[in-house]
């Protein structure tokens, strides 16, 4: 079984802080990350990988060329390849540009039965990308994958829902996009790092020339939408006001002013 | 398109590198220089004092935008009932649509919904498109986008609006991608440029740390997956006219390839955090998963339900369900009561509508309270307990303070 | 000069910092309280090749560096000085000496799982009677056709109990004193081998702490390690490499209690603001923050030598002299930070400082340390 598994490098929005005074972001000192639903996604190749052990699976990402880090993790964890696509032809992708930029590379790849995606990045929490590859490549996509069973020739999972899920099967080859109730991704191994960045050209890197891919699809210009504005949300401007005392006191003092506004 | 320094007019004042999100701006012999990890915000342009940056517009491709008119909207439904979210959109495309002197259609695909589709004519469609068939009963991405896209190629909407749902979610891009258009996930905020007929498309960005403002200036239709709980709803207005317009379909079984073998509840109630007047939400703060209790009493002291944050989420301490803000869902209630949340942004973003925000933590200098309009800072495990014997004592707090003034 | 990690030793960093935060540091508390050994978080190490990291992969090792090694006991010891402890006496005590003195079969037979982390190691050098004086061994090892045959009993050994393979020294001609020190692989399942008492300690409480019991314990003679008078050789030299896993122990428990320290300080608010803002604790920061990163250039230096075949016994000696200062030093001064929070057990400051005491006394007391340095400089 041929797996090829998409994955992003993110900066850890977690750790993103606002520079009180100016406004911005503070990205420094930030640390990139895997895209967390990405490991879930990675984590379930590795998963068939252990039950079906002459199964290839291969990472791809786009970004620039340090996005190498979180493919030598995707390594460490035992991926078996991982082409990086890294060109200044894709900067300012939408996700309809991105997908088509992805898209081209799997085609070139040409050999697969599942495609795994996470559902999101935190970076930009569009959900968008997975699918669009999909319709790029003509295959059928299962999205919001919390269960997988694969079998031969189709795979049975279970997509979440708001309130339940559905039951969806599907004959191979289909891309699949996975959520954190998936699975729990394995810790990179340290002797799987060491192993990574002993064997060089374990990353392979393709620029836009490297594979066949529509310049004008691709890239800012060739992206369907344009940021016109960005700014930081404005707060709220009422003033809080800090109800102080003891826990008590401030606990009564509370209840008043909520009674007080029929809030309760 | 791309963002341009004129370096005759550049004072290197720097103001550009400070504002700019993306760390692209270096200033090079003190003029700016733009890199490429450029996202072309365009947050530098408003900064700049000299007005030495622009932006170049060279998209590629797309339509005659002329050739299309009207505002769609997916009414989703589940089990023959459309959603809550439906409404919502409802009522933000009629806003919309009345502005460009549109008509408002809402596009349903089901199966023996004809007063579903009469009612979408009550909430504001001016038109119904019904496609009525088994095969459409139970959401399947290949059945919904084949048949939508469609009618798209056929009709030609400038703008459709879809519910950011699990499903929409999954019928958004892979329409987007069919047609060739943009889509922009997860809208906030929809304004229009009347003149241009180009829909404004606001969404929060890195992890809500950022709004960001989306065109879609030369694709149509103008695609958008809209938050739930975000946009007010549609009223009911028993007189609103509008015509159900029934379509037959082609679809095949054969079509839909990823097929749904069994649809199931979910047993466990779902939280109504959308809907709940008064949301008690506990974040890192709580220390550990049994802190939820304490949570979970006050919530229901209250007569409200339990909320999270991320970081609670996100370390199963609680179910997903419960999650407020960017990567869970944005509330509005009259109360939320937040505890033991420090405030970062994505968690704010979810929750700062509320009409009333009570913070409890231990920190005074926590974000949250720049949104509260009470705060107590203190330990949630001393003020919680003495809250819920307070709302006990709730009326003999009240004959005291009478009885004082 | 390059003060700077590799890229590798910089994603085992990330890596061991990832899996602390995950597995270990939920679980530390409860390990200190109830004195548990945390073996569930042993196996998950395994899994990731976490037990392996300084030997060559094909022993069954992960293909790192003594650097990286260093970094894990650390990483993990800022949560859990506990599960950092297992770590280090696992590899340096009951891994390495096997790697360094054993012969191809012994390597294959043992040296392979242990460093894959299928078995876990110990090593037994202490007796009642010879701690710091380690020459008075009183366990005798006498060869008896293929076997030897082993009476006595060690104390205070790390892992007792928990390991599946002991290196353990025996006098096998009490003539020759230190010469007369032979070293050999026990299996622990070997009749004849038996745990004794097991020590309810001050800290690291769920690394298990236990008497070794050898009655008539046959080992078969293949299971000799180096030669015979060769075992007071092996055991210091094992030592020194211990002394860099023990440094970077007493590194981590300091930089755990100092990072928990600062965000308490910027929390915790007394006349109107929070404590960070009052001089007189920034200043006790300042010194904290400049020991630990002294330490870690004297604990890094000396894993560093080790790596690329420098002398390091003078390094390793000064490493974990500093580092150990410094632990029971930050530590004390971090529960001092949290008043009277900081001694209660509301807050990991206090488990900290108990933790940091060991580090003072094994493998090598301070003082030991001082007479390892001395004897460097005044030859």
């Amino acid at each position: 079984m041929k797996i090829i598994v998409c994955l992003k490098q993110v900066p850890d929005t977690n750790e993103v802080k606002i520079d009180p005074v100016k406004g911005t972001l503070i990205r420094e000192g930030v640390p990139s990350i895997i895209n967390p639903d990405d490991r879930n996604a990675l984590e379930e190749a590795l998963r068939i990988k252990d039950e079906n052990p002459d199964t290839i699976v291969t990472v791809v990402s786009m970004g620039p060329p340090q996005a190498d880090v979180a493919l030598k993790e995707a390594l460490a964890m035992g991926a078996d390849d991982a082409i990086l696509l890294s060109d200044r032809a894709f900067a300012g992708s939408d996700t309809w540009a991105t997908s088509t930029a992805i898209a081209g590379a799997l085609k070139q790849i040409g050999d697969y039965d599942i495609i795994l995606c996470g559902r999101q990045a935190i970076d930009g929490d569009t959900a968008q990308v997975g699918p669009q590859i999909a319709e790029h490549l003509g295959l059928p996509q299962i999205t919001y994958v919390e269960k997988l069973e694969v079998k031969e020739g189709k795979v049975i999972a279970r997509r979440a829902l708001e309130d339940g899920y559905y039951v969806v099967e599907c004959e191979t080859p289909v891309l699949l996009t996975a959520i954190k109730e998936l699975n729990e991704p394995r810790y990179p191994s340290i002797k799987g790092i060491y192993k990574a960045y002993r064997e060089e050209d374990r990353v392979k890197v393709w620029s836009a020339n490297d594979y066949d891919v529509d310049r004008e699809n691709i890239g800012l210009d060739g992206s369907p939408t344009e940021v016109s504005k960005s700014f930081t949300p404005a707060g709220r401007d009422s003033a809080c006001e800090i109800l102080e005392g003891n826990g008590k006191e401030a606990a009564r003092q509370l209840v008043v002013r909520l009674k007080e506004r029929k809030i309760i | 398109m791309a963002i341009k320094v004129i370096k005759e007019k550049c004072v290197g004042c720097g103001a550009c590198v400070t504002v700019c999100p993306a760390d692209a701006i270096n200033m090079i012999d003190k003029k700016a220089v733009i890199t490429d990890k450029c996202i072309a915000c365009g947050a530098c342009i408003n900064k700049c004092p000299v007005k030495a940056i622009y932006k170049e517009s060279t998209k590629n491709g797309g339509v005659n935008v002329d050739d299309y008119r009207g505002v769609w909207v997916f009414a989703e439904q589940r089990e023959g009932k459309t959603l809550n979210v439906v409404r919502e959109l409802l009522g933000e495309g009629r806003k919309i649509a009345d502005e460009l002197g549109t008509e408002l259609a809402a596009v349903l695909l089901g199966h023996n919904m004809e007063e579903e589709a009469d009612l979408l004519v009550k909430y504001g469609a001016d038109r119904v498109i019904y496609v009525d068939d088994e095969l459409l009963d139970v959401y399947t991405t290949d059945g919904y986008s084949k048949v939508i896209f469609e009618l798209i190629e056929e009709r030609k909407p400038e703008i459709l609006l879809i519910g950011a749902t699990n499903i929409g979610r999954d019928l958004g891009p892979k329409l987007s991608a069919k047609v060739h258009t943009g889509l922009t996930a997860d809208c906030t905020r929809l304004d229009v440029d009347k003149e241009n007929r180009r829909l404004m498309m606001t969404r929060p960005a890195f992890g809500g740390n950022l709004m960001a403002t989306i065109l879609c200036p030369k694709h149509r239709p103008q695609m958008s997956t809209v938050r739930p709980g975000v946009m007010e709803k549609a009223k009911l207005h028993e007189d609103h006219e509008g015509v159900v317009e029934v379509v037959k379909s082609d679809l095949k079984a054969e079509d839909i390839k990823a097929k749904v073998i069994e649809v199931v509840k979910s047993d466990k109630p779902v939280v109504a955090l959308e809907e709940a007047p008064i949301i008690v939400s506990g974040g890192r703060g709580l220390g550990n998963e049994e802190g939820f209790k304490l949570i979970e009493e006050l919530a229901e002291k209250l007569g409200g339900v339990v909320g999270a944050s991320r970081a609670t989420v996100d370390t199963n301490w609680i179910d997903h369900s419960h999650q407020v803000g960017q990567t869970g869902k944005t509330v509005r209630p009259g109360l939320y009561v937040a505890c033991g949340i420090s405030g970062a942004i994505q968690h704010l973003a979810g929750m700062q509508d509320s009409k009333c925000i009570v913070a409890i933590n231990k920190d005074a200098n926590a974000p949250i309270f720049e949104v509260a309009d009470y705060g107590i800072v203190g330990d949630l495990y001393e003020v919680i307990p003495e809250l819920l014997k307070a709302l006990d004592n709730v009326d003999d707090i009240m004959e005291a303070i009478k009885a004082l003034s | 000069m390059n003060f700077t990690l590799t890229k590798e030793q910089e994603m085992v960093r990330n890596v061991m910092r990832e899996f602390a935060v995950n597995e270990v540091e939920p679980i530390a508390a409860d390990v200190d309280e109830t004195g548990r050994f945390p073996k569930e978080n042993v196996e998950k190490m395994a899994r990731a090749h976490m037990l392996g990291i300084p030997f060559p992969e094909e022993y069954g090792g992960a293909g790192g560096d003594e650097v990286a090694y260093a970094i894990a006991v650390e990483e993990l010891s800022k949560v859990c000085a506990t599960t950092g402890v297992i770590l280090s006496a696992h590899t340096s005590l009951g891994s390495w000496p096997i790697y360094k003195f054993g012969t191809e079969e012994q390597k294959q037979k043992y040296l392979v799982p242990l460093a894959k982390g299928e078995k876990l190691g110990a090593f037994g050098l202490t007796e009642p009677n010879a701690g710091t004086d380690a020459a008075g061994q009183q366990t005798v090892a006498v060869l008896d056709g293929d076997h030897y045959v082993l009476n006595g009993s060690k104390i205070f050994i790390t892992n007792g109990g928990q390991a599946d393979t002991y290196v353990i020294f025996a006098m096998t001609d009490r003539t020759k004193g230190t010469r007369g020190i032979s070293a050999f692989i026990v299996e622990a399942d070997t009749p004849g081998f038996s745990i004794g008492k097991v020590e309810d300690k001050l800290g690291i409480r769920g690394s298990a702490t236990t008497e070794l019991i050898f009655q008539n314990c046959r080992i078969p003679k293949e299971n000799l390690l180096g030669e015979e008078g060769k075992g007071f050789k092996i055991a210091m030299a094992t030592l020194d490499g211990g002394r860099i896993g023990i440094a970077s122990q007493a590194l981590g428990i300091a930089q755990g209690a100092l990072d928990v320290t600062v965000e308490y300080l910027k929390e915790r608010q007394q006349f109107g603001r929070p404590l960070s803002k009052f001089q007189g604790l920034q200043w006790m920061v300042a010194d904290m923050e400049t020991e630990i990163n002294a330490a870690r250039l004297l604990v890094y230096n000396a894993a560093f030598n080790k790596a690329n075949g420098l002398p390091y016994n003078k390094e390793a000696a000064m490493a974990k002299l500093f580092a150990a200062n410094t632990a029971m030093s930050v530590t004390t001064k971090c529960v001092q930070l949290h008043g009277g929070y900081g001694y209660t057990k509301d807050y990991p400051v206090e488990r900290m400082m108990r933790d940091a005491k060991i580090t003072e006394i094994y493998e090598g007391t301070s003082q030991v340390q001082q007479m390892v340095i001395a004897a460097n400089v005044l030859r």
